[in-house]
């Protein structure tokens, strides 16, 4: 303390510029002039008034206005939105303004001094605050009985395990659920609008087609689906493909994929191995997708290759074939887990 | 009401008629002793400077925050259970989608002011975030953060990341295409986490993505959990600035001992309180006049389907644009998979920069190893080292939120997506060094500035010219309340260190860490102009006054150049600037 003391007026000593103390305080037009004073009291007075009018205003919009599926009435608003929000916000800046121009124009100018005090408590007071926190610590012995502290210790700690144990039924473990799609031998490949099957000639050289497996869209004996809601949007989530159609020649697949596309037309994972968007922006001259999300782009003439972007893996490929009436089927499952990666993805069980 | 006790005539104050609102005050006071404290707190002095009004709009806009949202949770169903809508908005009739989704429509078609409401509440949040991160600038920019205020600059830095938070879980609630594309990004970031990703994404989403547990999570998580968190902080934010008392800029009669500014009764509560009902005012034209977050465009989430140009709320920018630009490193080894370009992005990169913030006041404190108590505040240009520290990170989070919509760059000035990812992968290491080094030099010549005006005075815009025919410009002396203003700033002293060895040869303990310490506040502060001493200014004066006499009888006068021109007798013209 004194140290900085003394180095403060070591400074104060080399200051160039004597501090020339508080500026003289100059009154204001409304301070001497009684007719400002009326009319900022006017001023003032008419906001207030203002914003009664406003509000009102605002309960007539309430009922006045139709609300319902026209959000464009207005301005691309809808009228109630538009007015409920014009007259609320009057209402509200009236308010502000006034109570403002009231401060400025009415109220005391006169500048006032508060004194600062160190933050830290003075001296005694420190004293006074340890010497208490250590009579209280020499009564209670906890210095002296390091086996009630320890146990006590120990004990608060071990609590730590029900508040941890408890938050276990917050979701099933992931087990071998990642590595699985609904996909399976023979599955049909069928269109996400409305679960047409698909046809090789159905495709045209170029084309995408956003795809689901058939079961998204088949039906029990009750006529009820097979998979829907929360279970639906799961397998959605790892299932969506995207099939396109290119040149055969342009295709250069690895040799244990030479068989899992039919006349140039391949199936790829719609879900991106980056984080998970779904995948759809389609280059139909350089068999490039790419990501809207973050712009991860892959060849799928070349495998599912990742040539831009932050994706670290190649896209997953589905093996399709056709079957007896000529549909565009799946081989099998995927053969790697697909979407996001995740630490244990290599010791995935694909069987 | 009745009249004001005069105690000045004969008969004392007491006998007055007692009034109403000093029953309430007594009664009050009787059982909380409010008077104590309230004898201080009415009069407490408020320093003005627009810049203070920063905090304010955060503040005001987090009341604005839980006065909409408390409007909006009476009618939004936070479940994702699956319904068929069946509301006002034709296009959306007889699609299956959330219920917490549909109730979010309800809300913007079905109930009067409900879109109202929602559209004041997005704007507020961001509002409630920009405002936060603005008032944090300048507290960083002008020293406010040092001494004894370090833990009140770590309680607003961690209300930022808990309003961005808040603004995340909030945004992902209607359950429409985007938000669930976000929460399918956060997913897809919790799956990358070292050894527990696909745990951690289970537990989080109750079993696989989405499942039908996290808008219910979210939503206690948003209007419970972290709304507390944020109300506790604040709360904790405002005892310590009524403690520590404000800061002020230093001025005539401003000094480190004192505050001077208006009391709080009736100034500052007329103008913060009026201030409150123009933030208000202008998030509710604001939800009034300009769309945000239509959620009834994007449709119900559906895993399988995205928007093309997809963008989070403007605060997830730079972690969208950290994501979008890392390369696509993956390590696959001994059977596991390191996702390097979602983790260090994702998780790594934000903690880092938390640290950094958090961490800063005890950073310069350390280099500095300045431990005196500070309230006046620095000019940034006085700072230059810190100054152009900001204006680095400002750069990177420029750059980073330009990637982060490198997308829409790409389309909107038909640009190649790929050279700008490219270009942003390079600019984020060289474009920050760069901006530092200009701003440090651009504070260090504004410091110049500031000494040549001190020392030679201010252009006066006076073109002299003299019998030679050359010109120059009058400089005439700066008026003493400014150049007071000039000066009232701490001299830098750059720690030298302890020196190598003592007299008998021994190192200094942590010799190595106190050469980095010395070398740093080198760095630091070495390049710094210091203001002039009072010899030098008094030289400064002097040699004015000198240069006067040499240029008589032409110099003579101070003149506005059209005294030379022999028209009229300058005897006696006296041009100095006047005030």
């Amino acid at each position: 303390m004194s140290d900085d003391n003394h180095e403060l007026e070591h400074v104060a000593a080399a200051e160039p510029i004597a501090d020339p103390g508080l500026p003289e305080h100059l009154p204001r037009p409304t301070d001497v002039d009684p007719v400002m004073e009326k009319r900022a009291e006017r001023q003032v007075a008419t906001l207030f008034g203002l914003s009664s009018v406003f509000a009102i205003l605002t309960c007539v919009a309430y009922f006045s206005l139709n609300i319902g599926g026209h959000p464009t009435v207005f301005l691309g608003m809808g009228a109630s939105t538009v007015a409920l929000g014009g007259c609320l916000g009057l209402a509200l800046l009236a308010i502000g303004i006034g109570a403002i121009q009231w401060s400025r124009k009415l109220m005391s100018d006169h500048e006032i001094v508060e004194y600062r005090h160190p933050a830290a408590s003075p001296q005694e007071d420190r004293d006074e605050a340890i010497a208490a926190l250590e009579v209280g610590i020499a009564e209670s012995g906890i210095g002296r009985r390091p086996l009630v502290r320890n146990s006590l210790l120990g004990a608060m700690a071990t609590l730590g395990l029900p508040a941890i144990v408890f938050l276990r039924d917050l979701g099933p473990l992931p087990g071998n659920k990642l590595a699985h799609t609904v996909w399976a031998r023979g599955m049909q490949v069928v269109q996400d609008v409305d679960g047409a099957k698909i046809k090789p000639e159905d495709m045209e050289i170029g084309q995408l087609v956003n795809a689901e497996p058939e079961i998204f869209f088949a039906t029990n004996s009750e006529g009820q689906p097979v998979i829907e809601g929360t279970a639906l949007l799961q397998a959605k989530a790892k299932a969506a493909v995207i099939l396109v159609r290119m040149h055969p020649d342009d295709i250069k697949a690895l040799p244990d994929r030479r068989n899992w596309g039919i006349d140039g037309i391949l199936c790829y994972s719609k879900i991106c191995t980056h984080v998970g968007c779904p995948i759809s922006l389609w280059e139909q001259q350089t068999h490039h997708l790419l990501c809207p999300c973050h712009q991860s782009t892959f060849d799928l003439a070349d495998n599912g290759k990742v040539i831009f972007g932050p994706a670290g893996r190649h896209l997953p490929q589905l093996p399709i074939t056709l079957d007896a009436d000529g549909y565009i089927v799946a081989q099998s499952d995927f053969t790697e887990p697909v979407g996001p990666s995740y630490w244990e993805r290599d010791r995935s069980n694909l069987t | 009401m009745s009249a004001p006790a005069a105690s000045n005539g004969t008969t004392p104050a007491a006998t007055a008629k007692p009034n109403p609102a000093g029953a309430i005050a007594n009664w009050a006071d009787e059982r909380l002793g409010i008077a104590t404290s309230a004898k201080k707190q009415i009069r407490k002095v408020f320093p003005d400077h627009w810049s203070f009004m920063l905090g304010e709009i955060a503040l005001w806009s987090f009341v604005i925050l839980l006065l909409t949202g408390v409007f909006l949770s009476l009618w939004f169903n936070p479940s994702m259970g699956e319904v068929v809508y069946n509301g006002s908005y034709d296009q959306l009739r007889g699609i299956h989608m959330s219920e917490a989704y549909a109730s979010t429509l309800h809300i913007s078609f079905d109930v009067r002011a409900g879109l109202l409401m929602r559209q004041m509440h997005h704007w507020a949040a961001m509002l409630f975030i920009a405002a936060m991160l603005v008032h944090m600038m300048r507290v960083f920019l002008t020293g406010a953060f040092r001494k004894p205020r370090e833990l009140n600059w770590i309680i607003g830095g961690v209300l930022l990341l808990l309003g961005i938070l808040e603004g995340f879980a909030g945004y992902s609630l209607p359950d429409d295409l985007l938000s669930g594309t976000g929460l399918r990004i956060a997913d897809g970031l919790v799956k990358a986490t070292p050894v527990l990703g696909s745990y951690m994404s289970f537990f989080m989403f109750g079993g696989e993505f989405p499942g039908d547990q996290i808008i219910p999570r979210l939503y206690t998580a948003h209007v419970l959990l972290i709304p507390g968190l944020i109300l506790a902080l604040i709360a904790a934010h405002m005892l310590l600035l009524v403690y520590h008392k404000h800061t002020q800029w230093p001025g005539p009669g401003r000094t480190e001992q004192n505050v001077v500014g208006y009391p709080m009764m009736p100034v500052y509560a007329a103008k913060a309180g009026g201030f409150f009902f123009i933030v208000f005012g202008v998030v509710a034209l604001m939800g009034g006049l300009m769309t945000i977050n239509p959620v009834w465009r994007f449709g119900p989430y559906n895993p399988a389907e995205v928007t093309a140009g997809s963008q989070p709320d403007w605060y997830m920018g730079i972690a969208e644009g950290l994501l979008r630009i890392m390369p696509g490193w993956e390590t696959h080894i001994w059977g596991i998979t390191l996702s390097w370009n979602v983790f260090l992005p994702g998780q790594v990169a934000p903690m880092v920069l938390l640290g950094i913030v958090l961490g800063y006041p005890f950073i310069e404190q350390w280099v500095t190893g300045d431990k005196r108590e500070h309230h006046l505040l620095e000019r940034p240009r006085n700072a230059p080292t810190r100054t152009a520290f900001l204006a680095a990170m400002i750069s990177v989070y420029g750059l980073l939120w330009a990637a982060g919509g490198n997308d829409i760059l790409a389309t909107q000035f038909h640009l190649d997506l790929n050279t700008i990812t490219y270009f942003m992968r390079g600019a984020i290491f060289i474009v920050p060094p760069l901006v530092f080094i200009i701003a440090k030099r651009w504070c260090i010549s504004l410091q110049r500035h500031d000494n040549d005006m001190l020392l030679h005075g201010y252009e006066s815009g006076v073109i002299m010219r003299d019998a030679d025919g050359g010109y120059s410009e009058k400089h005439l002396p700066l008026s003493e309340e400014h150049a007071y203003r000039l000066t009232a700033r701490n001299r830098d002293q750059v720690y030298t260190g302890v020196s190598g060895a003592d007299a008998n040869g021994v190192e200094a303990p942590n010799a190595r860490v106190d050469q980095l310490r010395a070398r740093l506040s080198k760095a630091w502060f070495a390049s710094n102009v210091q203001k002039p001493t009072k010899e030098e200014l008094e030289e400064g004066h002097h040699h004015a006054e000198l240069e006067h006499e040499h240029e008589v009888p032409l110099e003579g006068h101070a003149a506005d150049g059209h005294q030379f021109d022999g028209r009229h007798d300058v005897v006696g013209d006296d041009l100095t600037h006047k005030h």
